[in-house]
């Protein structure tokens, strides 16, 4: 069934498009990222730099290469974070009501009220610039959105009959939240957590702009915003790893979407 | 009891039901006021109180409901819609939705083990596994993102100590034993490819899975055509002669208690008002309300309708049409009409003193209205009691 989704299969193989070229890539062409290898701002093609050079004369494939498993990792991991936060705040919160749904929904608006970029970036500062905290941080600002949506499913699902019926047939209160109601809620859950992928690697993207991304590694997000100043020189240095992303965000967009067609047991037999 | 019911479509609703083995010949077990030579009901509940807190007060929804069900035994729980048939259910299962919900007196007793004011674990072992449930809505009772089989697998599993591979071979039984054609096949189906019998039926096999010894049927075939409605109504018969269990049957369709089960117990406003055997009370109903509505089903020999016509007619009437026939003086002339209740049920908050029946009621007395009537045993007929000043004792 997901298979039968064209565009699903067409972003599951752009997706393992850019994991090879990210993750296999260096094998095919060793070097380091960070050593300067022939003159600034060389256009794509010349002289054997496919994707031409940026204002250090780096090589921008190798660049590509090693900011790709940065920026995947962390977006990945990130909105696993937001998403694992998310589901149990919202699942509590919406299955109990009452005072553990007021408390935990405005322990959600605190979050929420925050300005994300400014607390995250105290986060990083406090804790200093590792990958890890980098994703904490992307990971505690996020997962409201979250949290809301699935107290939002929760709320719906669980006046429904069959939970009645599941409880009828003395199912706990764990079991009715995970294995009655919260597959019934994925759905909109999966949406968010796709969403959540790209916005973590954007998110990593702003935080590395600020250069406030771990300094010993290099994420697309660096790469654009170290060559920022020089975009009008040199656009292909900020544009090249801007469609980084755009293709790795779309990518699984697209999958997200197959998901969760192929989720749904009313769908699934089209 | 009297062997000439005018019922129709019921030749004797007690015989065929009953196991040979677990009950005597007659079905006379006593209201739970007198105290009867016969061992104790398999399921008692004596004196329920049910409350809700709301923002108008206090709505008392059960009041002092008593009833029991004995092994082997169906019975029949009627009374029109919001007469606290279902909440009388939830209450037996423990699950009054709380917090606003709360059983606020009474006892419910299973095999002489008191539930109430058990712990949410111990009841939550009772339920499924001793008392099963059925619900009204067959399409929306059913998890729709799991196949039928990973239901009742579930349901299995949840109770026994069953691997995956025979919990399933029990689910692809279960579906064999509620009459599901390629059980195996079915297994794999998802609630939204079945028809509204066959869910029924899968809900039934989930109820039974457990063998549970009773089991609470909330309106199992209102949401289904009639000729499914007998099948399932053959299917319960059938399964209840197989296991034992005992069934209470809520409904708001006389025909289908005429039908199906051995006693009856009618429902007004969370009160039991009239209890007894289903003859006795089909045909010699004693409480004004039990007589009305028994007036408000078309039977067969008088008028349309027929046996599958008994479905709409007594909720709509009784419920919310009451005002329309009140002053219509041609019912009863020539050919019999259906007879309405007139009035409305009392509203929770403005419950009568006396009576909760008595102000649409036509053999009403001033003593109604001032004292509430107990159920008192009708002298004449073994185990048939009647809440009513005027016509019971």
């Amino acid at each position: 069934m997901f298979f039968r989704n064209h565009a699903a299969v067409a972003g599951l193989a752009l997706l393992v498009f850019i994991l090879l070229f990210a993750f296999l890539g260096p094998a095919l062409k060793p070097g380091d990222p960070f050593e300067m290898v022939w003159s600034p701002f060389s256009p794509p093609g010349s002289d054997g730099f496919w994707l031409g050079t940026d204002y250090l004369g780096r090589d921008i494939v190798t660049l590509m290469m090693a900011g790709g498993q940065v920026s995947i990792a962390i977006g990945l991991a990130a909105a696993a974070m937001s998403v694992v936060i998310g589901v149990a705040v919202g699942a509590f919160a919406g299955y109990y009501g009452g005072l553990v749904e007021e408390a935990l929904m405005r322990f959600t608006e605190f979050f929420q009220v925050l300005p994300t970029l400014l607390f995250s970036m105290v986060i990083v500062a406090l804790f200093g610039a590792s990958l890890l905290t980098v994703t904490a941080a992307i990971g505690v600002v996020s997962w409201t959105t979250v949290a809301r949506v699935t107290r939002a499913e929760f709320l719906r699902i669980r006046e429904l009959e069959f939970v009645t019926a599941a409880r009828a047939g003395s199912a706990r209160d764990l079991y009715l939240i995970f294995r009655v109601i919260l597959p019934n809620a994925l759905p909109p859950i999966i949406v968010q957590a796709n969403l959540m992928v790209g916005s973590a690697i954007l998110f990593e993207a702003a935080l590395s702009f600020l250069g406030l991304s771990d300094p010993n590694v290099v994420s697309w997000g660096q790469v654009i915003g170290s060559n920022r100043p020089y975009v009008l020189d040199a656009g292909f240095a900020v544009a090249i790893p801007g469609l980084a992303i755009f293709f790795t965000v779309l990518a699984i967009s697209l999958i997200g979407d197959g998901l969760n067609d192929a989720l749904n047991p009313k769908l699934r037999q089209r | 009891m009297n062997a000439e019911s005018p019922l129709p479509e019921s030749p004797s609703p007690e015989s065929p039901s009953r196991p040979p083995s677990s009950l005597p010949e007659s079905p006379s077990p006593s209201p739970p006021e007198s105290p009867s030579p016969q061992p104790p009901p398999l399921l008692q509940v004596r004196d329920l109180v049910v409350e809700f807190a709301t923002r108008h007060g206090r709505a008392r929804v059960l009041d002092r409901v008593s009833l029991g069900v004995a092994r082997g035994e169906i019975l029949g729980l009627v009374g029109e819609s919001g007469c606290g048939k279902s909440m009388t259910a939830l209450a037996i299962l423990g699950l009054v939705p709380g917090p606003a919900g709360r059983i606020a007196g009474g006892s419910i007793q299973l095999e002489g083990r008191e539930l109430t004011g058990l712990g949410d674990e111990p009841l939550r072992r009772i339920r499924g596994k001793d008392i099963g449930m059925i619900f009204q809505e067959p399409m929306s009772s059913l998890n729709p993102v799991f196949t039928v089989g990973e239901q009742i697998a579930e349901s299995v599993r949840l109770h026994e100590n069953a691997g995956r591979k025979a919990a399933w071979a029990r689910a692809v039984a279960m579906l064999k034993a509620v009459d599901i054609p390629e059980p195996a096949a079915r297994a794999r189906a998802y609630p939204h490819q079945l028809s509204g019998g066959m869910r029924q039926r899968v809900m039934i096999a989930i109820a039974l899975a457990c063998r549970p010894r009773v089991l609470i049927a909330d309106e199992p075939t209102t949401a289904l055509d009639t000729t499914v409605q007998a099948q399932i109504f053959d299917l319960l018969r059938e399964l209840q002669r197989d296991t034992g269990a005992a069934i209470i049957l809520i409904t708001h369709d006389m025909g289908a208690v005429a039908e199906l089960a051995d006693r009856v117990a009618v429902m007004y406003a969370g009160r039991v008002v009239e209890q007894g055997g289903v003859a006795q009370v089909l045909s010699a109903p004693r409480h004004p309300y039990t007589r009305g509505l028994s007036a408000c089903v078309p039977h067969l020999d008088t008028g349309p309708g027929g046996d599958g016509g008994g479905d709409g007619d007594g909720d709509g009437a009784g419920a919310g049409d009451g005002d329309g026939g009140d002053g219509d003086g041609d019912a009863g002339a020539g050919r019999r009409e259906l007879v309405e209740i007139p009035g409305v049920v009392p509203s929770l908050f403005a419950m009568p003193r006396g009576c909760a029946f008595a102000p649409r009621c036509a053999d009403a007395v001033a003593k109604c209205a001032r004292e509430r009537p107990a159920m008192r045993a009708i002298p004449a007929a073994a185990g048939h009691a009647a809440a009513c000043w005027v016509t019971a004792g």
